[in-house]
């Protein structure tokens, strides 16, 4: 498919223009390229023609328009139908099997590739790639993977929230052991940037799924107080604390929720008063 | 509150980067820097009572763009009922009268995106796609006449919509298209899929259907809330789309209309709980749950472009979907609009459940609080917190369908 969609001979097609019905709104004045190509496709849809040419003309218009997702949709057909034919013939080519991962991650639709990798088991049970495309062990290496992008930036949220993904979406489930590991990790990325939200929010949310308690986090939240370093995190995770604390009881605490409650509102996260000072009024709801 | 004439000294909001800078602090303090520069200028003129909305100039930039777009709006040829929204949209939150040509044009350009099969497609011939068919839907909202109204497929729309559902109960956005399910993660906020990263637009998009579907008590909604709070930045005032990502104009909307879906759930939870007799609303919970001047500020002072539009943040170049969420961000942040407890629970008595197209009807401004920041003409009208579409034309659409009644 090496050829610009220029030099095929589109001499037996007659382009359909574009209907957009008179004076319309927002009118786009098309490049003149991409509107004989767009002339063409609506021409070659009509006919129901899937050709080489059909596929390079789909390339030419996604380059101009890469939004295009009609287009995609009849793209991604095309290389399925291509790939279907190459594949019978040449089984074990590495390069088929990965291309037609990359359509079928763009489908979001594996529900052929099961019975797709079941044709070639029944031909050959023991073809290495189809086995490995269906397995989907890819998270001890999901981690490896996310540890280098929190190594290079601790604040990609991203990156933490992929890391939650690999642990807790893992066919495996995590054992105690390994979730206070986890902590441990967070922890040591908060130290490095206590006003780093990200590795609050991750440890929070492992603990949240774990038999541990966020009182694991007091000592961390009153160091740095100690320390003269105000992290809003850090205030916002003993306002959790004490919160908890005042539910079961401790009116000591429920003052010291309500305080610092209060440090929040008016010091040290103004932009979120309305936010603080809801969370004191419940605290001083708490019977 | 608000940020200028705040208690805190502009020099003192600066992010702290705990003296370990990476790519992510770097980028923040870039934007902090200048956003500050414009605040400070502001500040020391004291001229934040006269800041100005350029309506006129915002109004040219959109009407400007419905006569016709340069060839490099090619990109969005695939959405052309996102365009029709979002002009019609500014043009509606601006107060700028839409004319019967203009409503004429639109019905036109309409009804040719409309597919036998049902739903709408982004362009003449392109296959019906769920985000394109609300933009599409929305504009007829907008377009607001009777032959508008009735280009409504409904029938086929239905038969397709209910085609595209997914056995685990999402909806694909096309024919082989990606899946598109609103999941709660564990910071709070939605993301697009299940484990995916919260994001201020899911968000919207995934509380908005909750609560239209009446399912808003499946979702943990103090840690959503708390999210959503932690997303507004103490510096720029505006809100980002996902934490320590970059502040962006169009979160004004996305992010801050989270707020008024949120104080309705939980004023609604709130009275529940209460004593039978008991309608007292709660003061902290019943009433805007952001800083609403700090929004206004990023807005205006940040968002404007001089030649028209508006935008990201500073530096960036309008377009037309930053046009439309800044100022319905704006909108947002204006209008104190909630939702009528009283008369859902006499029309409930009256009538039974109510539907969602009821639900929709019951969404109504307080004036009492009203906030304008700058020029008193900066007032821009209210937008419904749930179809982002001018309040009285959703009232116009909704009872216009429902002596029309449905069934599948």
């Amino acid at each position: 498919r090496a050829m610009p969609f220029e030099n095929y001979d589109w001499s037996d097609v007659v382009p359909i223009e574009q209907d957009d019905g008179p004076d319309p709104l927002a009118q786009i004045a098309y490049d003149p390229e991409y509107s004989k190509a767009m002339g063409y496709f609506r021409a070659l849809s009509q006919k129901n023609e899937h050709s080489e040419r059909a596929l390079t003309l789909t390339e030419k218009i996604i380059e101009h328009n890469p939004a295009h997702y009609t287009i995609w949709y009849v793209h991604l057909n095309e290389e399925l139908d291509f790939i279907q034919k190459q594949v019978e013939q040449n089984p074990k080519n590495y390069q088929l099997w990965h291309h037609r991962q990359v359509i079928v991650e763009k489908l979001k639709d594996c529900s052929l590739e099961l019975s797709f990798t079941e044709e070639v088991l029944n031909d050959d049970s023991k073809n290495y790639h189809a086995w490995t495309y269906r397995t989907f062990n890819l998270w001890d290496n999901e981690l490896t993977f996310v540890e280098k992008l929190i190594e290079k930036d601790i604040r990609n949220n991203s990156a933490w929230n992929q890391r939650y993904f690999a642990i807790f979406h893992n066919p495996t489930k995590p054992s105690e052991e390994f979730l206070w590991e986890e902590v441990q990790y967070g922890i040591s990325k908060i130290k490095l940037a206590p006003n780093n939200i990200s590795p609050w929010n991750y440890v929070k949310g492992v603990i949240a799924k774990s038999k541990l308690k966020l009182d694991v986090l007091e000592e961390l939240c009153k160091s740095l107080y100690q320390q003269g370093i105000i992290s809003p995190h850090a205030l916002g995770c003993l306002v959790d604390i004490y919160e908890d604390r005042a539910k079961c009881g401790s009116i000591n605490e429920k003052e010291l929720g309500i305080q610092t409650c209060v440090l929040l509102a008016e010091q040290h996260d103004i932009i979120r008063q309305k936010y603080w000072n809801y969370r004191k009024h419940v605290l001083a709801s708490i019977a | 509150m608000g940020i200028i004439d705040g208690p805190c000294p502009l020099e003192q909001l600066f992010s702290k980067n705990d003296e370990y800078s990476t790519e992510s602090s770097t980028q923040q303090s870039k934007t902090e820097k200048l956003v500050y520069d414009l605040f400070k200028t502001v500040k020391e003129k004291n001229s934040l009572k006269t800041i100005r909305l350029n309506r006129n100039s915002h109004i040219k930039y959109v009407t400007d763009g419905l006569k016709g777009l340069h060839r490099h709006w090619v990109v969005l040829d695939a959405n052309k009922p996102w365009l029709c929204y979002w002009m019609l949209h500014v043009l509606d939150l601006l107060g700028h009268d839409i004319t019967q040509e203009l409503i004429s044009r639109g019905v036109t350009t309409i009804s040719k995106l409309q597919n036998v099969t049902g739903g709408f497609g982004g362009g003449p011939g392109q296959i019906s796609h769920a985000a394109v068919t609300y933009a599409a839907v929305n504009t007829i909202a907008i377009l607001g006449t009777k032959e508008a109204y009735d280009l409504i497929d409904r029938e086929n729309l239905y038969k397709w919509f209910m085609k595209l559902k997914q056995p685990d109960g999402s909806f694909i956005m096309h024919e082989g298209g990606e899946v598109d399910i609103r999941c709660q993660a564990f910071d709070g906020g939605i993301g697009g899929e299940p484990g995916l990263e919260a994001h201020g637009g899911y968000a919207f998009c995934g509380l908005a259907a909750m609560e239209i579907l009446g399912k808003t008590d499946l979702l943990d909604i103090p840690s959503l809330f708390r999210w959503a709070s932690s997303l507004q930045m103490k510096l720029e005032g505006g809100f980002q789309g996902r934490p320590n990502k970059l502040v962006d104009g169009c979160y004004s909307f996305w992010v801050g209309a989270l707020f008024p879906v949120l104080e309705a759930i939980m004023t609604r939870q709130q009275l529940k709980k209460n004593d039978a007799n008991c309608k007292e609303l709660d003061e902290y919970i019943a009433q805007p749950l952001f800083d609403r001047e700090a929004l206004q500020e990023y807005l205006l002072i940040a968002c404007q472009n001089h030649k028209g539009g508006l935008i990201d943040k500073p530096k960036r170049s309008p377009d037309y979907y930053h046009t439309c969420y800044c100022l319905s961000g704006l909108s947002t942040s204006q209008h104190h609009v909630i939702y009528d407890f009283e008369k859902a629970t006499s029309l409930n008595i009256e009538h039974g459940e109510l539907n969602a197209g009821d639900r929709s009807l019951l969404w109504f401004e307080d004036e009492t609080k009203i906030l304008v920041l700058g020029d008193p003409s900066n007032i821009v009208n209210a937008t419904h917190p749930i179809h982002n579409v001018a309040m009285p034309k959703v009232k116009k659409m909704v009872e216009y369908f429902r002596e029309k009644p449905f069934s599948s």
